[in-house]
């Protein structure tokens, strides 16, 4: 906070009714009803609701169907966090290396940011088509019959290629941009120490990126497990199915076409509790990076 | 002799660079195969979409332009399509330009004041409204987003704007960016602003909002797209169609695809395009602002 400030007693009231107000009827006040609704048990027909305790959460967690949807949530956002992020760095230590249309590559290797998930997922389901795929074609070469929306691995393999390439963007700018903050002082030093490009990057890169590259496990954590809802829903087209689904979409489907209100929110604040728990780590790492800077 | 010299001496110097090229073109290819692999799904949706629906039922994706491009980005913006016939691709982009602008714009509006009085101001429920508004960055909408539906439907939202827009902003993203910002801002600002009687009204007007204009700008371009982009949200939001936004617009194309015997491709492909243009145009007219907004603010 600033040293000097204005001390008026009602005006800075005024400026925050606007976002307090907004914040009690939109996020406290559902906050607070999901959190109340899950402990309760609500009539299908409307009529009522009897309080269960914590019966919803102890049916969701040892329901086997939500054991697997947490599992396949878990192998599924390790694995686009990883594939993303490292091949994102890849690209930005190569785009921070050329000394030629480094600019050039920079805007070629971010613009995909500003594609909506579920437009990426309907240029997926083209890709992946059975019948007009390309990338069908190509499996077909080495005998892979692929099926998207039928075949389990298949519909995961595609889901995963999809969300990989949507988060490389992101993930570049930010290396790009951690990479470009190593001061050339550090850079040369380096040079002069260790010659070998290979464990100067393990030695001298990799620790000075390692605030950012925390930084972006913890976005691509909480990108793989919300923001790929788009895709998921597209790509199978609004039939789950047998098809993999993430606890988000899950959250979704019980709420909406389950009707299944109590065990809808018991999920929902599972996963307020998983989110929150990353956001402090997320935010403890932010104020270290702070005290350094 | 001479002749011979100069050749020496220019392989000479011609081989050093040479070494160091050869890992440039490593590096460019690399590149390149990520430009490109980024760029071919969007490249082979955009050709593919200027085929008549048959052709692409036949033969598949096309890699190269048609001659139906005209013609179904024409179908694709007027004709008037989904279950009631009533919304066209048209609509949709003014609906997606309403979401857009009108989020961005009332959160930047909104996080400015919000900011301005938690950096500026000693008052006695400060801290409580600081945390009352952080503890929002904690809880994306997608985990209460049954409880939050209900919401709106009780406050009779539902199929308008407002509802669209209002819950989309209660998160304290931008309030925290300002925040950051703000507090960057040097003291003596204030202090020379007060010695010469400014209010807390002229000294936000007047010096606070114009220094933060590339922040203001960047702040939109992130917010624009992140607007434009929703998908889940006006999924639920919207069953008017007349309220459909672009993005909202293609898990529509899905629906009726379907049930179709040979899909509309050329269509969904052409509204793919048009609901990925104006946000691709303004991170790429804007990159600089972009970035910088995207990097120096989540620090």
């Amino acid at each position: 906070m600033k040293k000097v400030q204005f001390s008026r007693p009602l005006f800075p009231y005024l400026l925050l009714i606007p976002q307090l107000s907004i914040i009690a009827v939109f996020f406290y006040w559902p906050a607070a009803e999901a959190i109340r609704s899950s402990f309760f048990l609500e009539d299908p027909f409307g009529f009522g609701s009897t309080f269960v305790g914590l019966d919803n959460y102890r049916d969701a967690v040892t329901s086997s169907e939500y054991v697997n949807v947490a599992t396949f949530t878990v192998w599924f956002t390790a694995l686009v966090a990883f594939l993303s992020l490292s091949l994102s760095l890849l690209l930005a230590i190569k785009a921070d290396a050329v000394l030629k249309g480094a600019k050039t590559y920079r805007v070629l290797l971010m613009w995909v940011y500003a594609i909506a998930p579920p437009v990426a997922g309907l240029m997926g389901i083209l890709l992946f088509d059975q019948s007009l795929g390309p990338f069908t074609h190509l499996m077909a070469l080495f005998g892979h019959d692929f099926k998207l929306g039928v075949n389990y691995y298949d519909t995961t393999t595609a889901i995963v290629i999809v969300s990989v390439w949507k988060q490389i963007p992101i993930n570049f700018i930010f290396f790009l941009a951690g990479l470009q903050s190593i001061p050339r002082s550090v850079r040369e030093a380096a040079l002069i120490d260790n010659p070998s490009g290979i464990s100067r990057f393990f030695t001298v890169t990799l620790p000075l990126l390692a605030p950012t590259a925390f930084f972006l496990l913890i976005i691509n954590i909480t990108y793989a497990l919300f923001d790929t809802f788009g895709i998921f829903d597209i790509m199978f087209k609004g039939e789950p199915g047998n098809n993999p689904t993430t606890l988000v979409y899950k959250v979704f489907l019980d709420g909406f076409r389950g009707n299944d209100l109590g065990g809808s929110s018991a999920q929902s604040v599972i996963l307020m509790i998983l989110v929150l728990g990353l956001t402090v780590v997320q935010f403890r790492m932010m104020e270290r990076r702070v005290h350094y800077t | 002799m001479t002749d011979v010299q100069i050749s020496s001496a220019s392989t000479a110097t011609a081989r050093r660079p040479r070494k160091i090229k050869w890992r440039a073109v490593g590096d460019h290819a690399i590149l390149i195969a990520g430009a490109l692999f980024m760029l071919l799904p969007v490249m082979l949706t955009l050709t593919t979409s200027s085929y008549d629906n048959v052709t692409i039922h036949k033969e598949g994706i096309q890699w190269f332009f048609g001659d139906q491009l005209a013609e179904n980005y024409n179908r694709a913006m007027f004709e008037k399509g989904g279950f009631t016939q009533t919304v066209d691709g048209f609509k949709m982009l003014m609906n997606s330009l309403i979401l857009g602008i009108g989020f961005a714009v009332g959160k930047i509006v909104i996080a400015m004041m919000a900011a301005y009085a938690i950096v500026y101001f000693r008052f006695r429920f400060g801290t409580i409204a600081f945390w009352m508004i952080f503890t929002t960055l904690l809880l994306p909408l997608e985990v209460r987003i049954l409880p939050s539906y209900e919401v709106v439907q009780s406050l009779g939202m539902l199929n308008t704007y407002a509802g669209l827009i209002i819950p989309l902003i209660a998160s304290a993203t931008g309030t925290f960016y300002f925040r950051q910002f703000f507090r960057a801002v040097p003291e003596e600002l204030l202090e020379a602003a007060r010695i010469d009687g400014a209010g807390p009204v002229k000294f936000f007007i007047d010096i606070l909002v114009p220094l933060s204009r590339t922040m203001i700008a960047a702040m939109f371009i992130i917010m624009f797209v992140y607007g434009w982009n929703q998908y889940l949200w006006p999924t639920l939001m919207t069953t008017d169609e007349s309220m459909f936004t672009l993005v909202r617009g293609i898990k529509q194309i899905m629906q009726v695809w379907i049930g179709a015997n040979i899909p509309d491709y050329g269509v969904a492909m052409s509204l793919a395009i048009i609901a990925m243009t104006p946000p691709v145009a303004i991170v790429i007219f804007f990159q600089n602002w972009f970035v910088k907004g995207l990097t120096e603010s989540d620090k």
